[in-house]
This record gives C-alpha cells, structure tokens and sequence, in this order.
C-alpha cells in the first residue's frame, strides 16, 4: 500500500503544472480550456524527441515553449476569429493529434525514452539516491520553480489585468486594456505549464504516447475541485498550491480505490466525472435543501 | 476638447427594425465643460456616449478630442483618454478582486515595463489617501474584495478609478440611477468635488432635471438623434425646472408625459 501511496504522490507531482494550468484557466480566466488534452501530449511528444536526442534539461523548457504556441492557437481562434471557448479548445486538441504524431518520428504512435539521460536519472548518477527520492525531489522542485514565477506573474500588474479579465471583462475595456490580449496571454500561459507537465511524465514513465493525454482535461477539473475542497478558496496564492495539493491528493483516491478493489482501472474517467459532477452540483443542491427547509418551516408555522 | 461633428449612426440598417439613433449630431466642449446631458428615452444619450467611446464606429461625422482624430480608433485605444461610468454599480469594477487591486488596475496601466509589480508600497498609500476622501471609511478595508460593498460604495471606487489617472473626458452615464436618494446625492457630491478639482471636461447624463441644472456650466437637451437644446452662460443662470420642462415642450411641439423625467 505504501509503495502505491508514493507511486500516487509522484505522480500527482508531475501532473501538478498540469492542474495548475487548468487552474489558470478555469478559474482564473473562468473559461473551460480543453485544449489540455492535446498540449499534455504536446509536451510528451517534443520532451520524447529531445530526451532520446541527449538534451533532458531543454526537453523540458522547449516542451513549456510548445505549450505557448499550442494555447497561442486556441487564443487566436477565440479572439481573433471569435470561436467560442470550447470548440476553440476543441479545434487546436483535434489538429495537435496530427502534430504530436508528426512529432513523434513521422506517425510513430509511441515513442520510448528507456536508456537515455533524463532529469530523474540525472539526480541518481549525481547524488546516488534512489529512483523514488529522485522522482520526488526533481517533480517537487520543478513544481516550485514554476509556482513561485507564475506566482510573481499575477503579483505583476499584467497578471491583475488578467484576473480582471475573467471577473469583468467590460471593466477592463474601460480601462484601455485590450481583454483579449489578456485572454491570450493567460492561454498560453496555461498550456504552456501542461506541456511542462506531459513532458515531466515522458521522463517519468520514459516513453511517449500519442493517446496518452485523453481525458487529461477531465482529470485537470477533478484535481482542481478536489484541491479547492482541501485548501479553501482563499485567494490566489492559496489557489495555486491547492492545485498542486489536489493533483496528489487525486492520484491518492484513485490509488487507494484501485487498490481496495474499489473499481476496475478503467473506471477511472467515469469517477472522475463523478467527482466533478458532485463537486458543482453541490452548491445547487444545497441551495435546494435550503429552499425546501424554509418552505416547510413557514408552513408549520402556518399550520 | 471634445469635437463632435456631424455624427451619423443606424441600427439594423436596411431592416424592419432599422433605427436612427444618431442623426447629424454635432457638439463642441471646452476644456473644464462640465455637461449635463437630457433628454427621453431612446433620444440618443447614450448612443451619443458609445460613439464617443468608441462602442461602435460612427457611419458618419468625426470624433475628435484634445486635437486627436479619434473617428476610427477602437474602444480600447480611446479609453486612454476617456472615463466612463455607467448605471449599473456592477459593471465598473471587478467583483472578486480587491479595491486596492481594482484601483491599480487603471492606476499601474501606465508604468513603463510588463512585469512590474501591480501595487507598491507608494501606491498602497496614495489608494489610501485617495479613498479616505470619499469618507465612507473604505481606506481601512482595502483588501476587501469589492463584490462585498454596496453599490453606492462600488460607485464611488468605479468613480475614484475612472478618474485616478485624470481623464481627458469622462463619461457619466446615468451613474446615479440605481442608488437610493440619500447615496445618489453623497455620490454626485462626490462626482463635483472630483471634477471641479481635476478640471475634467465632463459629460453626465441625468433623468433628474433638477441636478441636471444644479451641477455643471452647460446643459444640452438631446431628441431624436440631435442637440435640440444647448444652454450655457446667463440663459442657464436664470433656468427652473419649471422653464427647462417648457422650453423642452416647445422643441417637442407635443404634451410632455415622460414618467422617467423626474419633477423633483
């Protein structure tokens, strides 16, 4: 059980940047971005190509490059040719599949990375730790690098202006900024911390998968709503790390789940959508209970 | 400083619903005018403020204000030099976040650099001084997040930041509407002070014809797409109520019954 807990751990660490760009999205630009699915695989596919190449430190910067380009395209499709939001995100993740594929040596649809250097296998020859501590302590620092610079970011004035952007986007016009550009930005931002994290998972598990990014956007929303029911929402600060804190604690349930017999592997979207499904439909539900008790109250009352 | 010349704009052109909102509007404002703009529903106030703003693109006529040929600039380039406030507390300011946070928005929007820090120290001081002046007691509750204030209050913060960095024009469209009696007048004292203190040229539209004599050196009256009424210097010293409403009567040429235009 203990080496399934710190195989969820480690996990839920390399897929933290993942959730926190989900975050950045659906909660700070409040628009569902789903083109994390194809970005996630984005990151695997370029960090697969460049890791077998001899250069892990640059898969990885190059991989969060790619995400930029990838959620520049959805911001562009949004803004500029006024796609709504999700068919946008919908549009780029269909048109990355055949990228990625390109990608990955001409159509290959999985590429492996067994035998080559990779940050992980770098801190072991270093250090002489072991795989699981190297695992932990290369995703747990690569997790705060970025949060403390997306963390700066919306401490900058720019970084305001896109949170204003989600909050009120007419307020923002009014005051000469340019809310799309803001939607942009905060797009590419986004994907860019997936595509991070798809390419810390490449050199994880050590290979690369063209379906490997299904349903990501799923569990993206899940571990945001799961981190938000630990953490609180108590503004951003807190809200970044909780996205981090409700990736582990995700990859946690599940293997906990899985391994009490719970449900079957391949149950693993369907609860995923659960969860999401309770976690939002909580608040009407309780503003229905609420509705019922006062209706009943007032007509004892009566009575 | 505000030229408005000849302004045309339709809606739905070619349609049944087909509707000239703007026809051959022409304005000119000097620098200081405070404005107070009337006139029923459907007359073109607020339509005459999107073209200034930039909303839409007028279909003819030219815009231009402090000498810059606005005619085609989009809204966002134009909100550089104009303020604007609208009816709805709501709509000026963003919920969830701060009034400091709110008040940098503008505030920050000219330092040089992308990524320089949204609130300094100096700022956080200068929101507070700023904010002690409305005296609601919002300087002790800066980092509060501005969905929890009234409207009233929330009027006041959108005015403090449609105005922080001085506007060239500034817009009131109606600002006071949806507060009740007591707030509305604390607002618009507000509104003066700003104002007169800032010297901003300024454009307010009231249906309170009363403020809409009180305040301001000019008063014009709107129907029907175009400047009817233009009222300034000693013919609007002597103006009433009583006198406003039946000059108006006369350029309608028609019994006056708007309810919207209040007596009080």
């Amino acid at each position: 059980m203990v080496n399934q807990i710190i195989g969820a751990v480690e996990l839920g660490l390399v897929y933290g940047l993942m959730v926190l760009g989900v975050f950045i999205t659906f909660r700070i630009l409040k628009i569902p971005d789903l083109t994390v699915d194809g970005s996630v695989t984005l990151g695997m596919a370029v960090c697969a190509m460049l890791t077998n190449a001899g250069h892990p430190l640059l898969a990885i910067i190059i991989a969060f490059i790619a995400g930029l380009c990838a959620g520049s395209v959805t911001g562009f499709f949004q803004t500029k040719i006024h796609i709504p939001p999700i068919l946008a995100g919908i549009l780029t993740m269909s048109g990355l599949y055949s990228i990625n594929l390109k990608i990955m040596s001409d159509g290959k649809p999985n590429i492996s990375i067994l035998g080559s250097d990779t940050l992980y296998s770098n801190l072991m020859q270093l250090t002489g730790c072991s795989k699981h501590t190297a695992y932990l302590i290369v995703s747990l620092i690569i997790c705060v690098i970025v949060l403390i610079a997306v963390e700066f970011f919306f401490k900058t004035h720019l970084g305001l202006c896109i949170c204003a952007t989600g909050d009120n986007e007419d307020m923002v016009r009014a005051t000469s900024i340019d809310p799309n550009k803001m939607k942009w930005i905060a797009l590419a931002l986004a994907n860019g911390c997936v595509a991070l994290s798809g390419a810390m998972y490449t050199q994880y598990m050590g290979y690369a998968d063209v379906t490997a990014g299904s349903g990501t956007i799923v569990v993206g929303f899940a571990s945001v709503i799961i981190g938000e029911t630990i953490c609180g929402k108590r503004g951003l600060s807190v809200g970044f790390i909780s996205a981090i804190v409700g990736s582990v604690a995700y990859r946690i349930i599940i293997a906990i789940a899985i391994k009490t017999n719970l449900f079957p592997t391949y149950f693993l979207k369907l609860v995923s959508v659960i969860i999401i499904a309770i976690a939002l439909g909580l608040g009407p539900v309780r503003a229905a209970f609420a509705a019922k008790r006062n209706k009943t109250r007032r007509q004892k009352a009566n009575a | 400083m505000l030229e408005l010349t000849n302004l045309h704009k339709t809606f739905a052109a070619g349609t049944p619903n087909e509707k000239k909102a703007l026809k051959g509007l022409s304005l000119s404002l000097d620098a200081g005018d405070f404005v107070t703009v009337i006139g029923s529903n459907g007359a073109g106030k607020s339509t005459m403020f999107n073209a200034i703003a930039g909303t839409f693109i007028t279909d003819e006529g030219k815009i231009v204000i402090d000498g810059e040929d606005m005619t085609f600039k989009p809204d966002t380039y134009r909100a550089k030099c104009i303020g604007r406030i609208f009816q709805d507390p709501m709509k000026g300011s963003a919920p969830s976040l701060s009034i400091e946070q709110n008040l940098a928005i503008p505030y920050s929007s000219t330092k040089k650099g992308i990524f320089h820090r949204a609130i300094s120290k100096k700022d956080r001081e200068y929101f507070r001084e700023v904010l002690s002046k409305l005296d609601m007691g919002l300087e002790d509750r800066m980092n509060v997040p501005i969905g929890t204030l009234s409207g009233g209050q929330r009027q006041a913060v959108t005015l403090l930041m449609a105005t922080i960095l001085t506007p060239k024009i500034l817009l009131l469209d109606e600002h006071t509407a949806a507060l009740d009696p007591l707030t509305a007048e604390k607002v618009l004292a507000i509104t003066k002070e700003i104002v007169e203190t800032k010297k901003i040229t300024t454009l307010m539209i009231t249906h309170n014809i009363a403020s809409a004599i009180e305040l301001g050196n000019r008063t014009i009256l709107l129907d029907d797409g175009k400047i009817v009424l233009d009222l300034k210097g000693d013919e609007r010293k002597n103006l009433t109520v009583d006198s406003l409403l039946k000059m108006y009567r006369e350029v309608k040429g028609k019994s006056f019954d708007n309810d919207r235009m209040l007596l009080s």
